[in-house]
């Protein structure tokens, strides 16, 4: 791999999102197609301007529709047009994003339109229904695991390693709820949430309690990334993707250290390598991380190389990344409060990034000035990660 | 821009049943194949790797999850395409021209013998509120919309049943000197009216059998290929993939997806006269009549005029388009998405000169096209050559 | 106050929340998914399955980085190479992590958890094991590195299954 012989490069010059909910009214083609308007109508766009589009959405069976990409297509805006689906579990959302950037990157597009959508409320009676099919078929299924199960397994691995306190990863929640009360799609916004009430919440598969989980959702998001010829041409402050990494680790989730995600830490390396960042803690200015668990986040931070292992709580505790500290992590409120439709995360991550970097984000603006973003997903059976490096230049 | 180079490929044979490995020992056969071919080690020399399934394919929420220990890939940049295996190499293609990765690896198979409600997955594509309920309530194999496609195509150009009749008997009979190819068969014009009407005009013997089969393609860089082997390369020239409405009633009769995708290609490619340019022709072939429209939307005929080339002979070995000489899906069976690396396997075997009895002599560029199937317009198109 | 001081972008996101019985009254389809599958357990977990059957439990050695894979493979990912030997292992294991699950399968809620975890066979690499239950403790009593050992199912009903183990209890000494 050459990570420095980069033949275009990319930039995203407009967003979009749908309202994140329990249930939403409107169909996937539906929010695909809202979300796409509203990223295309940000870049000064009109789908005749795009070359090719790309989709990312998780399992097809919320939908209960075979093919789902294919279906999904008028509604993304891919009628006629190359179109691609690409799919790695919860690390879609920003996974789909990287794909729109090699397609641009290579020289082959140069407007493309990134749409990720999904509609986890369908599926009946609960989302945990459609995972119940992730497993095993020989060595899981037959235990009926819920999916909780193996992230709360996870979690006391974690905690046990690393001698992390539970009281500091339920503050992850507690700062993410309230920072999500700044963002128009969230879901569970809370400006009054405190560390009590999710200490003290129902307990689900312990050590993971109710509050220590992001809701499942419905929404959409979609991005517009252009090539290095045409960025200025649609916007003064165009958002350059400087690094792309992923990375999957063995299927036999029982083999794996559980308390360090080491193919986080490669998929970081990846990008940073390609972004030029040597000392990440030094060169990045926030982060958004995947945080479906409050855990996760921590756990993530340090993988994405900007905590040593169990430090991320201790960064925490000491308020070092709320939105005004001095490394903010999720200003945007993150899947813990904002929501957590799988792959529409992208929003709330390439998304966030975008508007934070471009200055825009209003009051969700984080203090210091920011000029290097990273935002990462993660997701099949807690297995393969997906990590991007934004910059303003 | 740097070149794309297919550097190895591997393929279990196809086969209607592999009960005795379950889908990892049967990725890991196809894999082990392929990197003896590209003389590579997947553990050090790999930069990306990418598999392409559907969940309802495979009985699995996530199929991604179960997909790197067999080809390799633990602990490397992997990911799943729900798309057919062209989409896959399409994909390889535009990551191997960033600059950034010089070896990519694309899988794509098919253990569809394992999928005991076929039918009813397929049906599954089918839109939910508006298409669904119309073949539930009266409990209709959802192919009945081949029989349509293939009605609206006979209408629109003025091809016959006996035209299509015609590919069913070529292709099976293609697929006897293709060793891979489980559905070879000598039989007549007679054999394929006496299977019968399935989805009327749509006859039973015009609709490719299904079969399992994992297949590995290795592409690189062409400076990186260059320090790996002096065999002659075979280039990935140009690759296009484009998919229409998904909605049955906006279907085009001349395979528009085709057209786009191939357009994408050819200027790619530089093919202006694919008739002229192209030696060897591999096209999707499900149903009969698909070869016909499909070589018409590649630009090897005018519109109608794939028919009569199907009926005076002019399809095959000996004829004037060497078409599906692997057998096609009729012949070799349909691999779900494996189905186009099938076909992109025969272009790889014609242009290395490893087609055995099949042999195109000479054959120096060729071209595999691929759609997804029912009930969408989805497909792509690569364009492979020799330059040396 | 604006609504667009008060809330950074995006603006204006569309999109019509439901409540729970308001779904009931939209319009709706129901339908089932008649996606049915058997597949084929392979050459490895064939094996690892017949030896349930047996009350013991086996494993493939990778030759070349030295791992008893459990459960096993016909082919070691780490080293992509051909596994080469089956390795009987005593069946006796650790607490590698654990969870006490008061919710099942569909999220309903349970009154009594259920103890579950994973577990490293003795014999075999660190985290190289499987997921299953706990047995015969209280919740309280189970920690990570705790010595277990498998209660079978008798050998009349066992049926070459992971059910087969019917959970792990605390080692006897
Ligand atoms: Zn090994």
């Amino acid at each position: 791999m050459n990570l420095k012989k980069i033949r275009k490069d990319v930039a995203v010059v407009g967003a979009g999102m749908t309202v994140f909910a329990r249930r939403l009214q409107e169909t996937g083609k539906e929010m695909a197609w809202e979300a796409a308007k509203m990223a295309l109508d940000e870049a000064g766009l009109t789908l005749q301007d795009i070359d090719a589009v790309i989709m990312g959405s998780a399992p097809d069976a919320f939908d209960g529709v075979h093919k789902k990409g294919d279906w999904l297509l008028d509604g993304a805006g891919g009628t006629n047009k190359p179109y691609m689906r690409v799919f790695i579990g919860g690390g879609t959302a920003v996974f789909a994003p990287i794909a729109g950037w090699w397609h641009v990157a290579s020289g082959m597009f140069q407007r493309v339109l990134v749409v990720c959508e999904e509609k986890m409320s369908s599926v009946q009676p609960h989302a945990q229904s459609a995972f119940g099919h992730i497993w095993d078929p020989i060595l899981d299924r037959p235990l009926k695991p819920n999916l909780v199960w193996i992230f709360s397994m996870e979690m006391q691995r974690y905690m046990y390693k690393y001698n992390v306190r539970y009281e500091d990863i339920a503050l992850v929640a507690v700062k993410n709820k309230r920072n999500a009360v700044g963002h128009p799609c969230a879901q569970l916004a809370d400006p009054n949430i405190t560390l009590e009430d999710v200490l003290n919440s129902e307990p689900m598969a312990l050590p993971v309690r109710r509050l220590d989980i992001s809701p499942p959702s419905d929404g959409a998001a979609a991005i517009v990334l252009v090539s290095e010829d045409v960025a200025y041409e649609h916007t003064d402050t165009p958002v350059w993707i400087d690094g792309v990494g992923w990375c999957i680790d063995t299927t036999m989730w029982t083999n794996r250290d559980l308390a360090f995600p080491k193919f986080v830490a490669r998929a970081a390396k990846m990008a940073y390598e390609m972004a030029g960042i040597k000392d990440p803690r030094k060169e990045i200015d926030f982060a958004e991380p995947y945080d479906p668990f409050d855990y996760k986040e921590l756990q993530h931070l340090e993988g994405l190389l900007l905590a040593e292992p169990g430090e991320a709580a201790i960064m925490t505790r000491e308020g070092k990344t709320q939105r005004d500290g001095e490394f903010p992590v999720c200003p945007s409120g993150g899947l813990l409060g904002v929501g957590n439709p799988i792959a529409a995360a992208l929003g709330i991550k390439i998304g966030e990034l975008y508007w934070q970097l471009a200055g825009k984000a209003g009051p969700r603006q984080v203090k210091k000035d920011v000029r290097t973003g990273v935002a990462q997903a993660w997701g099949d059976l807690m297995q393969v990660s997906s990590v991007v490096v934004m910059r303003r230049r | 821009m740097r070149d794309v180079v297919v550097l190895g490929v591997g393929a279990t044979a196809f086969t209607s049943q592999t009960p005795e490995v379950n889908w990892k020992e049967l990725m890991y056969d196809a894999a082990v194949k392929a990197y003896a071919d590209a003389q590579i080690d997947p553990r050090r020399d790999v930069d990306s790797f990418i598999t392409c399934a559907e969940d309802f394919w495979e009985g699995f929420s996530i199929f991604d999850e179960f997909t790197p220990d067999q080809l390799g890939a633990v602990m490397r940049p992997m990911m799943t395409v729900t798309g057919d295996g062209l989409q896959g190499l399409a994909n390889a293609y535009m990551q191997i021209k960033t600059g950034m990765f010089n070896i990519v690896v694309v899988e794509a198979h098919s253990k569809v013998s394992e999928l005991l409600t076929y039918e009813h997955v397929v049906e599954m594509a089918f839109d939910p509120i508006y298409e669904r309920p119309l073949s539930a309530e009266r409990n209709v194999h959802p192919y009945y919309v081949a029989g349509l496609e293939m009605n609206l195509y006979l209408h629109a150009t003025g091809t016959t049943e006996e035209q299509c009749a015609f590919v069913a008997v070529q292709n099976r009979r293609q697929a006897l000197s293709n060793p891979l190819a489980p559905y070879g068969a000598r039989i007549g014009l007679q054999e394929i009216y006496r299977s019968g009407y399935a989805f009327s005009p749509l006859k039973k013997w015009e609709i490719a059998s299904r079969a399992d089969g994992s297949i590995v393609f290795v592409l690189a860089a062409e400076e990186i290929a260059r320090r790996i082997t002096k065999k002659p390369l075979v280039y990935l020239e140009g690759i296009g993939w484009s998919s229409e409405s998904p909605w049955i009633s906006a279907r085009s009769a001349d395979a528009g997806y085709a057209r786009r995708a191939a357009q994408l290609a050819y200027r790619q490619a530089g093919i202006t006269d694919p008739r002229r340019q192209i030696d060897v022709i591999e096209v999707e072939d499900r149903f009969a009549f698909k070869e016909l429209q499909h070589l018409e939307a590649l630009g090897f005929a005018r519109p109608g005029e794939a028919g009569w080339l199907a009926q005076s002979g002019a399809l095959g070995l000996d004829g004037e388009l060497k078409v599906n000489l692997s057998g096609g899906s009729l012949g070799c069976g349909d691999l779900l998405e494996a189905s186009a690396l099938q076909r992109a396997l025969e272009i790889v075997l014609q242009l290395r000169g490893e087609a055995g009895a099949r042999q195109v002599p000479n054959a120096r560029v060729g071209v595999a096209q691929s759609w997804r199937g029912l009930p969408h317009g989805t497909g792509a198109v690569a364009v492979f050559a020799r330059r040396d | 106050m604006t609504k667009k001081d008060k809330f950074g972008p995006p603006f204006n996101p569309r999109g019509k929340p439901l409540e729970a019985n308001e779904m009931e009254k939209i319009p709706h389809i129901r339908a089932k998914a008649p996606a049915k599958y058997a597949w084929a357990a392979g050459t490895a977990m064939s094996r690892f399955l017949e030896e349930l059957k047996n009350g013991k439990i086996i494993g493939r050695l990778c030759a070349q980085c030295d791992r008893v894979l459990v459960p096993p493979r016909m082919f070691c990912e780490r080293c992509f190479k051909p596994t080469t030997e089956w390795v009987y292992l005593p069946g006796t294991a650790v607490v590698e992590t654990f969870s006490i699950s008061y919710i099942d399968q569909n999220a309903n809620r349970i009154k009594e958890p259920i103890l579950v975890g994973t577990v490293a066979f003795d014999g075999a690499p660190p985290d190289c094991g499987i997921m299953h239950y706990f047995g015969e403790m209280k919740p309280e009593e189970l920690k990570i590195g705790m010595p277990v050992e498998p209660v079978w199912k008798p050998q009349n009903e066992r049926v070459g299954s992971i059910l087969d183990i019917k959970y792990f209890r605390p080692r006897k000494k």
